[in-house]
């Protein structure tokens, strides 16, 4: 208990405006492109500093889309950043002719995602994009835990060619990883050990779920195992069975809806195999969010320490 | 495979122009689906820019200085292959094999064919693309242009005009939008549907540099193009009436042929018409 509360509190949107900079800094093929929300999104350091490579559209996702593919076909490595509700909510269209089906190498990335644009409602609040992304060819799909892993997911979308989507969040949460965790695309990372249930999970939320795992095994050792994936797509169902090691009993955790998300997509994926799984899904369950603070939100709707804890516990009873 | 670029002359063009109209009507009626109008009604558009405007390589399709064109309304994208077919970026026999199974061809274009700018087909994205392209070629201080042509109808779509608005902005006077204005869309008369005028105020009230041809005009297209490259700090917007079905009786200014294929027989009289007026080229 007292191991999450010394924990530094930063947000993974921060991760990407820092590490963009540092990037552009050697590869003067980026270029970014803002629809009217460059200093939410972080990239107004960029904007300042490279001018010449900062293209202003306004408040029209569907143009930026077309636009960053029209870019790529130029050489430059185009990047688009807005809020996860208006891209790739507002211009999935786009996101699936203009970039994915001409595989343009295009850097797609999404802040306030999950429950993070808090007060603003749930208009605002990204709930459904791995279900519309994760449909998508072609494209790729990272959803880092932390800080420190968000500057190596911003990093490895860099590193490879072609359409690469990053979720990100607004949310000061709690840093996980170090700077010398290594971070691999594909890869998955054992977060806390444990041998009966394990919490499979992406994004921040999976900071919760450690901390609900590591009170748990204080009480029950060894029972519960953390699994983070910050990669959505392509999935490696092959390192999943490895990191669960046997395990049949899975909770998935996600800052989105329960339905087409991450917790499907494990489901999906299980389902195939010749073992069977029982998988409960913790996230949002189906419907809309409401305004208030990123805490109370996440209490309210189970998605915080505290409401993890107890699906854990119910698994447990129910041996 | 790639073909020498004929002697630059109107009549020379006019010729090419309905060997492409004749080429479109063979390859719709053998796929038993496709866009004919459009795609006969901008066969002199196609005929300039492929023949005498574009600098491009149909040996290196991806040749770093060469200009772009962009099909927004990917539908009419048979006398797009048309015209890259005949200088020379594929061979010709593909034509036979548009929109089936396992083809080079897709029903709406694909960049997998070469000498494909983007995928096109979702109306009004085309734009928003060409936008991008002549924004990083301006960024890269190229002096390739880039061109992209649209429907009417498409202009229905919101992002056209977030687009334009863009274009503006930057002032890429190294794009050239062409619009075929047809008056029809898929569901009629474009009045009907979604009246566009004034299409001309609109557009020069986004602060473009707009021109009107008749879009079947080999001298009004190309010099359209020549005034395009002297207007500077703006985009420049053609607005090219054309007629859809250009060429064959039966076809021209009918709503219904926007979206369907001739029969073997209608085929077999279109070509005889097409082959009339191009005989006639020839007499004159």
């Amino acid at each position: 208990m007292s191991k999450s509360t010394k924990r530094e509190l930063r947000s993974t949107r921060d991760a990407f405006g820092e590490t963009l900079l540092d990037l552009a800094k050697e590869n003067s093929k980026i270029v970014v492109i803002s629809a009217d929300l460059a200093e939410s999104t972080r990239i107004l350091p960029f904007a300042k500093k490279y001018p010449e490579r900062f293209i202003e559209v306004g408040v029209a996702e569907q143009n930026m889309a077309s636009v960053a593919a029209g870019l790529s076909f130029t050489g430059k490595i185009p990047v688009m950043a807005s809020f996860g509700v208006f891209s790739p909510g507002r211009n999935w269209d786009q996101i699936r002719v203009s970039i994915c089906y001409n595989d343009a190498n295009v850097k797609m990335f999404a802040t306030h995602t999950g429950l993070s644009a808090d007060r603003d409602g749930a208009t605002h609040q990204s709930l459904e994009d791995i279900a519309i992304m994760r449909a998508l060819p072609n494209v790729k799909i990272l959803s880092p835990c932390d800080f420190w892993e968000a500057k190596r997911a911003v990093k490895a979308a860099f590193e490879i060619e072609g359409p690469v989507y990053v979720r990100l969040s607004r949310a000061k949460t709690e840093v996980i990883t170090t700077p010398q965790h290594s971070f691999k695309i594909g890869k998955m990372r054992i977060m806390e050990k444990g041998e009966k249930i394990a919490l499979v999970g992406t994004g921040t939320i999976v900071s919760d779920g450690l901390n609900a795992a590591q009170e748990i095994n204080k009480k029950h050792p060894n029972t519960v195992r953390v699994i983070n994936c910050p990669t959505i797509k392509p999935f490696n169902i092959k390192d999943l069975l490895k990191s669960l090691g046997g395990i049949r009993k899975i909770i998935t955790i996600e800052e989105h809806q329960i339905d087409a998300g991450f917790g499907s997509l494990i489901c999906e994926m299980l389902s195939e195999e010749r073992e069977k799984y029982l998988i409960s899904r913790v996230g949002m369950n189906n419907e809309f969010g409401e305004s208030g603070s990123f805490e109370e939100l996440k209490k309210k709707y189970r998605m915080d320490k505290e409401g993890i804890k107890k699906i854990i516990l119910d698994k447990i009873k129910n041996e | 495979m790639a073909k020498k670029l004929p002697a630059d002359n109107n009549d020379r063009l006019q010729k090419i122009a309905h060997d492409l109209r004749i080429t479109v009507i063979k390859s719709l009626e053998k796929a038993k689906s496709g866009h004919t109008a459009g795609s006969l009604g901008t066969a002199e558009i196609f005929t300039v820019l492929y023949f005498s405007e574009l600098k491009i390589d149909p040996k290196k399709p991806e040749k770093t200085s060469r200009d772009r064109f962009f099909l927004s309304n990917g539908h009419i994208c048979p006398i797009l292959y048309a015209a890259l077919s005949e200088r020379g970026f594929f061979d010709p026999s593909e034509m036979n094999r548009f929109r089936q199974i396992n083809s080079l061809l897709q029903g709406h274009p694909d960049r997998k064919t070469p000498g494909v700018e983007t995928a096109g087909g979702s109306l009004g994205q085309g734009i928003s693309v060409a936008v991008g392209t002549a924004l990083g070629l301006k960024m890269s201080k190229s002096d390739n242009r880039t061109y992209v042509m649209t429907s009417d109808g498409e202009l229905n779509e919101g992002q056209t005009w977030e687009a334009a608005m863009l274009a503006a902005k930057y002032k890429l006077d190294n794009l050239t939008w062409i619009i075929d204005r047809n008056l029809i869309q898929i569901g009629g008369f474009t009045k009907q549907v979604m009246p566009l005028e004034n299409l001309r105020d609109k557009i020069e009230s986004f602060n473009w540099y707009v021109l009107e041809i008749d879009g079947h005009s080999i001298d009004e297209i190309k010099s359209s193009f020549s005034m395009a490259k002297r207007i500077s700090k703006r985009p420049t917007a053609i607005i090219a009436h054309t007629v859809p079905g250009k060429g064959v009786s039966f076809m021209e200014d009918d709503p219904s042929w926007h979206g369907k294929p001739p029969s073997p027989k209608e085929a077999e009289k279109a070509i005889e018409e097409i082959k009339k007026l191009k005989k006639k080229i020839n007499e004159d």
